[in-house]
């Protein structure tokens, strides 16, 4: 039972840390309706960053993702201003392959500058402390980044669904033309929605570099399962999201202890088919 | 007798495949040399490409998952030699034909999911392949398959001393699948094809079997596409998981096409032109500066396209035939 108990819990957490990297890319998807590929990139931008920040300066993931939170944002915006604005229109192809492109030369850059190798922070406050509740074991860090999505994704919803600029997001995924006749400045709300994605993976980033180990290749399997996240809970659904998360985070966590630790994507990937083959648009789409 | 619909793009055609045919006559071109090797990927590109384009470009739907049809023909023709110790042509005919019925089982219930769901859809399906060959003792695993040390030739389909053999066997499959796709293009299948990707709707109201035509069409797609998976692992000598079935595979095919010009028999051709040479001369020469530099230009380079002429090639070529309309028509005075 503790066994069965502890491999959930880890699933569930891990899956809170999913939530809020398919966060950001469910609001970009759901506004622009647009696949951005860059976005598991994003987030190795952002874990180099903590990583250099503690590497060199001393500090700690728990304070730096503010800062990789804030570049990230501004990433965003920048990657909008001057590829994705320019590409975005009629046709879907255009802005997936130029983000692809933007994901390439990322990844790449990063490959060139930095070598292939695995780093990890040493000596984090958080790392390797953990605790008991009854025969679980939990990982401070672990736990620690599974709130902190939590409340990031609760002031994410807040802001939607609560604020004036919530209001404006929405108005503007439902219908540009119409929330641009209705005043709203729709360029400006696809580059807010640009840079919130970002600084959602950017906080993720710079917490995850308290426990894991950050490389060029590390944002490739969590932006492809953020794909599946999102398109799972449905386009544009922040709660969607969160759902989709829990649920391949608890798929992952299951079937890589109770069939083998090489099967836990493919189980991943096969929940996804399986869902959308019964609901084409997701759980909760529409 | 069928009726023949020659035109002159025919002719050029026919002109530009005796050209390169001829080609190795030039002494110093061909041979064992890099330029020989850039030539060949030249020819397999723009073949997979084309493949590629029929259910992507005719059809209308977009496919990331290419890469699973291509990987199935590598395997077969790999494991035709490696691990039964036979000639690949038989490996040829068993991966084409086993990657055709693979694409058949799994389309027929991704065709129901409409755009990104389908999109998602094939990356899940690339990455599952990915990761059960990875750990499927029968075809190698992780390992993937080494070839032993053959004799040269047709029969063996290896050339260890001169690149002219691996020349002619591109050329080969570059005609046959650009054959193909002509005929397509210009028959039943290519107007019920495009009928499909203008009007799902109005395509069915005209008594078109709009599941039956994209299932079609992605049966041809994925057999032409393994055949230049065995060509892939013939060349290589090797294959392995990532190497042939993996998103960044699946992305060549798009790419290629996409720069191109999706949809256009045309396309596939320009695009593999400029992409792979500039791929692999930047690799060669730009090393001083370090791992990852072709890749960050390749990046660059397709962002890029994408804000300047989203259609490919082709609609640069496009852009200008209409300016020169434009000025003939005001030259003479309409």
């Amino acid at each position: 039972m503790d066994t069965f108990a502890q491999v959930v819990l880890d699933g569930l957490l891990t899956g809170m840390l999913y939530a809020l990297v398919a966060a950001g890319l469910s609001l970009i998807w759901g506004v622009m309706d647009i696949i951005h590929f860059a976005h598991g990139e994003f987030l190795m931008v952002a874990m180099y960053l903590s990583f250099w920040l503690g590497f060199l300066a001393g500090v700690d993931p728990i304070v730096s993702w503010i800062a990789s939170g804030v570049f990230l944002f501004l990433l965003g915006a920048l990657a909008y201003r001057l590829v994705i604005s320019r590409c975005i229109g009629k046709s879907a192809m255009p802005p997936l392959l130029a983000t692809f492109g933007l994901s390439l030369f990322l990844k790449n850059l990063c490959m060139n500058r930095f070598s292939p190798n695995f780093r990890i922070l040493q000596d984090t406050l958080l790392q390797g402390k953990t605790f008991m509740i009854g025969g679980v074991v939990v990982g401070l860090p672990q736990l620690a980044t599974g709130i902190f999505s939590l409340v990031m994704l609760g002031a994410l919803f807040y802001l939607i669904k609560k604020t004036r600029l919530g209001w404006a997001i929405q108005a503007t995924a439902m219908d540009r033309e119409a929330a641009e006749l209705m005043g709203i400045h729709t360029d400006r709300i696809y580059l807010l929605v640009f840079g919130l994605g970002g600084a959602c993976v950017g906080i993720a980033g710079g917490l995850m570099t308290s426990y894991l180990a950050v490389h060029p290749e590390v944002g490739s399997l969590f932006g492809l399962i953020a794909f599946l996240i999102v398109a799972l809970g449905g386009f544009g659904s922040i709660h969607g999201a969160l759902a989709a998360a829990l649920i391949i985070g608890l798929v992952e966590a299951l079937a890589g202890f109770y069939i083998a630790p090489v099967f836990k994507y493919v189980a991943v990937f096969a929940i996804y088919l399986v869902v959308v083959m019964v609901r084409p648009r997701g759980l909760f789409g529409w | 007798m069928p009726k023949l619909h020659l035109q002159s793009r025919d002719i050029l055609w026919g002109a530009l495949v005796c050209a390169l045919a001829l080609l190795p006559l030039i002494p110093g071109l061909i041979g064992n040399s890099f330029r020989a090797h850039v030539i060949i990927l030249v020819l397999l590109y723009a073949s997979m490409a084309q493949s590629w384009n029929i259910v992507s470009g005719y059809a209308g739907q977009t496919s990331f998952g290419h890469s699973v049809f291509f990987g199935i023909g590598a395997y077969g023709a790999g494991m035709a030699v490696v691990t039964y110790g036979l000639t690949p042509w038989p490996g040829f005919l068993a991966g084409s034909v086993m990657a055709a019925l693979v694409a058949v089982l799994i389309s027929w219930p991704c065709f129901r999911l409409s755009g990104h769901y389908f999109a998602i859809a094939t990356f899940a399906i690339v990455e599952i392949f990915n990761r059960l060959f990875m750990v499927w003792d029968w075809v190698g695993g992780a390992l993937g398959l080494d070839y032993p040390i053959l004799p040269d030739g047709w029969v063996n389909f290896v050339w260890s001393e001169t690149k002219v053999g691996f020349f002619y066997g591109a050329l080969a499959l570059f005609v046959l699948i650009f054959g193909i796709v002509r005929y397509i293009e210009t028959h039943r299948l290519g107007y019920y094809l495009r009928a499909v990707r203008e009007g799902q709707e109005t395509a069915e109201s005209l008594g078109v079997n709009s599941t039956a035509v994209k299932l079609a069409a992605m049966a041809f797609s994925a057999f032409l596409a393994a055949l230049c998976g065995g060509f892939f692992v013939q060349y290589n000598y090797r294959v392995d998981p990532p190497m042939v079935m993996s998103l960044d595979v699946s992305m060549r095919f798009v790419l290629i096409t996409i720069l191109g010009g999706v949809g256009n028999f045309w396309g596939p051709l320009l695009g593999a032109m400029i992409l792979i040479p500039l791929q692999e001369y930047s690799r060669a020469y730009l090393t001083i500066l370090g791992s990852g530099v072709d890749l960050v230009i390749f990046g660059l380079i397709i962002m890029l396209m994408m804000i300047k002429q989203p259609k490919g090639i082709m609609g640069f070529i496009e852009a200008w035939q209409a300016r020169s309309r434009e000025r003939a028509a005001a030259k003479e005075g309409v």
